[in-house]
């Protein structure tokens, strides 16, 4: 599979290059242009790591006590605090260097797995993120601003986890497919609502997505304390999905790295050729950027928004389905913890493009992997890591901020930063 | 804007729009009478109290037939259809809406507390205190959205300025040292916001979910750093209620209306003030044309980035006070993610409320309403479940949304950065 993507992705970053210098790129100056391309985000990235070393720095009680005694004694503290937590950021996301080496070296296959695990559940953790920022990113690109990813999600999960538990006697092959197309639907349902209203009375999406957001939370609650509880329980969890719908892992048990990680890649290959390889992606693109320039050259605004829309949804529902049929095996109240409103700072980090969605979403879930440990190891709060993606975020949306400090120059072209339309309907 | 008032009768008037409206009204009269009478036995009485708990007083139980007030009131609504269908109530439209949505809940009250008895003095003082952070939030919209800055960061300010307050009181061991830094909190983000949508042409969508994102991770590094493990950094207290002699001992409403803490003050205050503001002054004026046309009010002198800035700042200032509402006005603690959502209903309470500190308080009620009936319901042991009573709100403003029952009218320019040629 794997062989197959490498020519495409090339093509990808290629087109990814074009899509935001505005320009078809040379031969010639193609380097340059990437460098232009990825100074941006890299160094939102590091400002953002480095505002956070400071958050990290000015709340721990060690850098105080030693400011008693002299300044450069609290200088030294917090450079050590922060070294010691971002250490266990790295070893507990990628795995310790001097491990891995001394696995590898043993030869021992437990050793080798268990060394290689930090990485592997970073890739799982990076999942959801992939689905849910590919599903935003489909919608900014058709100039749509889906809110409401985190609802989508759960109505997934909902559809994926009754498919999972209610059927029995099916072969994985047929069970596994079905239970992700019905996540799928339910999540384009989600989807589906929020596209018609706005084409059909011009009422926002944004606030929709939210108000749908909101129901679907009441609606997951309200099935889990009745309908969908488990039997035998009085814990708010929907029965263990059949063994037949789960997806499959790939090592022994400690090890969760499943199917999903794949799927997703697949999901971001498939919006990636539907965007820009496709005649429907050319309106959905076309209508993104100027929806009376494109209802002129007879495009179909409604058809356009509606399934943009939908499609978004179902990305997103795939986001729970995958939670749902690969990591946890039974619907949880409560159980995403904010993929969807962390997926829009992850599409615009990706500049709405699905290899710079697929690069985002591996570096947060990583980050996200890793402060586990620096929890554990540095008594750092893992909700840094929701402040450094604000933080990134904040230098993404204003980039001038980021040329300011760093004395970059202004782009050739103007650069068009990412623009929705307010709360009118057209 | 005599013409703009002529475009709003009109857009009433629409054929469709009062054969609609009028469907609903005949639909909710339907409602009461399929749903609710039809389930209800001949012969049951609903009794409603009118002391709050915990309060002496004479006042007697009010009593009534369960059946035959909801047969009344099924039939007002449908003569209230009727008329609509025929000949159109115009601009009163909105206003019968109301009446008749009253009518429907009322209706259910009473259906859903036959045989048995409802304290209706509590659920109404419930709704009121659960309306205040939501119609506060509303107004944190309505004072940034009339200047042309659509603001989603309600949220993320309410849930800054809650822990801050919630800290500072405890640091401080003062209530009102609590609840000025809450404000400031809020007046930070407000000017963070408008730095970056008004300065760096940020979208103000994106600008506002970036503090929302913010606010939420570090209210709970914060919290699990400190306030967690230390809980004397986590107590500052409430302000108590304050008994207004004279009208606290009207019956029924006094009990309601004048026996609240500052919060509830303050947001009537506020709306009185932020209505004359917005609607009598020059003050309020510009800034509604800064909201409506900026090139209009440039060309007329006006600065139209200082108006922008002043009244998103003032708003994240309103935001940041129904924030300190949650720790120093209701629960005297902060938990992570306290707010729940209420400044996106808030924000949903102002779009209900066509962008107006009266309407936004209207709606602020209705949704704290729906919500402290969702939690009495559950206790009368009614066949619904709360959680879906709860959804009702949110339907409601996707109805509202959708432009079934006369669309709002929101500032032109919402939204919509300003660039100075």
């Amino acid at each position: 599979m794997s062989e197959k993507q490498e020519p495409k992705k090339k093509g990808a970053s290629e087109i990814l290059l074009e899509e935001i210098n505005g320009k078809s790129s040379g031969g010639s100056s193609s380097r340059r242009k990437l460098g232009q391309t990825l100074a941006i985000p890299v160094l939102a990235i590091f400002s953002g790591l480095v505002l956070g070393a400071i958050i990290i720095a000015v709340t721990s009680e060690g850098v105080y006590t030693a400011w008693a005694q002299s300044p450069l004694a609290a200088f030294g503290a917090a450079w050590e605090e922060v070294r010691i937590a971002y250490t266990a950021l790295f070893t507990g996301s990628i795995g310790d260097p001097a491990r891995i080496i001394a696995a590898l070296q043993s030869g021992d296959s437990l050793e080798i797995r268990r060394a290689f695990n930090p990485f592997l559940e970073s890739l799982v953790a990076s999942t959801p993120y992939i689905f849910g920022s590919l599903a935003v990113a489909l919608g900014f690109r058709a100039g749509l601003f889906n809110i409401g990813v985190e609802g989508q999600l759960f109505i997934g999960a909902i559809f994926a986890a009754f498919v999972g538990y209610s059927i029995t006697g099916l072969p994985a092959i047929i069970h596994i497919p079905l239970a992700i197309l019905a996540g799928a639907l339910g999540g384009a349902i989600w989807g589906f609502i929020p596209g018609w209203l706005k084409v059909k009375t011009g009422g926002h999406e944004v606030i929709n997505t939210i108000m749908l957001n909101f129901i679907a939370f009441r609606i997951s609650d309200w099935l889990l304390s009745g309908p969908m509880r488990r039997p035998d329980s009085f814990n708010p969890v929907s029965p263990t999905i059949q063994e037949s719908a789960m997806l499959p892992r790939f090592f022994e048990s400690p090890i969760r790295f499943h199917l999903g990680f794949f799927l997703a890649l697949v999901a971001a290959w498939l919006v990636y050729w539907l965007l820009f390889r496709t005649k429907w992606g050319f309106d959905l693109r076309s209508v993104g950027a100027n929806p009376n320039a494109a209802r002129y050259a007879g495009m179909s605004i409604l058809g356009t928004t509606v399934l943009a829309m939908s499609l978004s949804g179902a990305l997103a529902g795939l986001a729970g389905t995958n939670e749902v049929l690969g990591l946890n095996h039974n619907l949880a109240m409560a159980f995403s913890s904010g993929y969807g409103f962390d997926s829009i700072a992850l599409a615009l980090l990706g500049k709405s493009h699905p290899l710079g969605v697929v690069l985002a979403a591996l570096l947060f879930g990583t980050l996200r992997n890793g402060a586990t440990r620096m929890m554990v190891v540095a008594q750092v709060p893992i909700d840094i890591i929701t402040v450094l993606q604000a933080l990134i975020l904040v230098f993404i949306a204003a980039p001038a901020i980021i040329r300011t400090i760093y004395r970059l120059r202004e782009p050739e072209a103007e650069e068009e930063g990412v623009t929705i339309r307010g709360w009118g309907g057209d | 804007m005599a013409s703009l008032a002529a475009q709003r009768e009109s857009e009433y008037l629409t054929p469709t729009r009062q054969r609609v409206t009028g469907l609903v009204f005949l639909g909710l009269a339907a409602a009461i009478w399929l749903i609710f009478s039809r389930s209800t036995e001949a012969g049951l009485i609903t009794t409603f109290k009118l002391v709050p708990g915990g309060i002496e007083s004479n006042l007697p139980d009010w009593q009534m037939p369960t059946l035959m007030t909801l047969n009344l009131l099924a039939i007002a609504c449908a003569f209230l259809g009727g008329v609509q269908m025929v000949r159109g109530f115009g601009r009163r439209t909105n206003l019968v809406l109301a009446i008749v949505s009253a009518l429907f809940i009322f209706g259910f009250l009473v259906w859903a507390a036959a045989d048995k008895s409802m304290n209706l003095t509590g659920l109404l003082n419930t709704a009121l205190s659960m309306a205040v952070p939501i119609t506060l939030g509303a107004f944190s919209g309505v004072l940034c959205e009339r200047a042309g800055v659509v603001n989603i960061a309600i949220e993320g300010m309410m849930l800054a300025a809650a822990m801050v307050g919630a800290l500072v009181g405890s640091i401080s061991g003062s209530l009102w040292v609590g609840l000025f830094s809450a404000v400031l909190t809020g007046a930070l983000l407000g000017l963070v916001h408008a730095i970056l949508s008004i300065k760096y042409l940020t979208d103000q969508i994106i600008s506002g979910t970036v503090i929302n994102i913010f606010a939420g991770g570090m209210t709970a590094f914060i919290s699990s750093k400190f306030m967690q493990i230390n809980q004397s950094l986590n107590d500052p207290g409430i302000f108590k209620p304050i008994e207004i002699p004279l009208l606290s001992e009207i019956p029924i409403f006094g009990p309601i209306l004048f026996d609240n803490n500052i919060f509830v003050y303050a947001m009537f205050i506020f709306m009185v003030v932020l209505h004359i503001g917005l609607f009598h002054t020059r003050w309020g004026l510009r800034m509604r044309s800064v909201g409506e046309h900026p090139k209009a009010a440039d060309t007329l002198g006006i600065n139209v980035f200082r108006t922008r800035y002043m009244a998103v700042i003032l708003g994240g200032m309103m935001a940041g006070f129904a924030g300190a509402y949650f720790t120093l006005g209701s629960v005297g603690r902060f938990d992570e993610f306290m707010t729940a959502g209420r400044g996106f209903i808030g924000l949903a309470a102002m779009i209900f409320g066509n962008w107006t500190p009266f309407g936004s308080f209207g709606a602020g009620l209705l949704f704290g309403f729906s919500d402290s009936l969702a939690s009495k319901v559950a206790i009368l042991g009614v066949q619904i479940p709360s959680q879906l009573l709860g959804m009702a709100p949110y339907v409601v403003t996707m109805i509202v949304l959708a432009g079934v029952v006369g669309r709002g009218q929101m500032p032109a320019a919402d939204g919509q950065p300003y660039v100075k040629e």
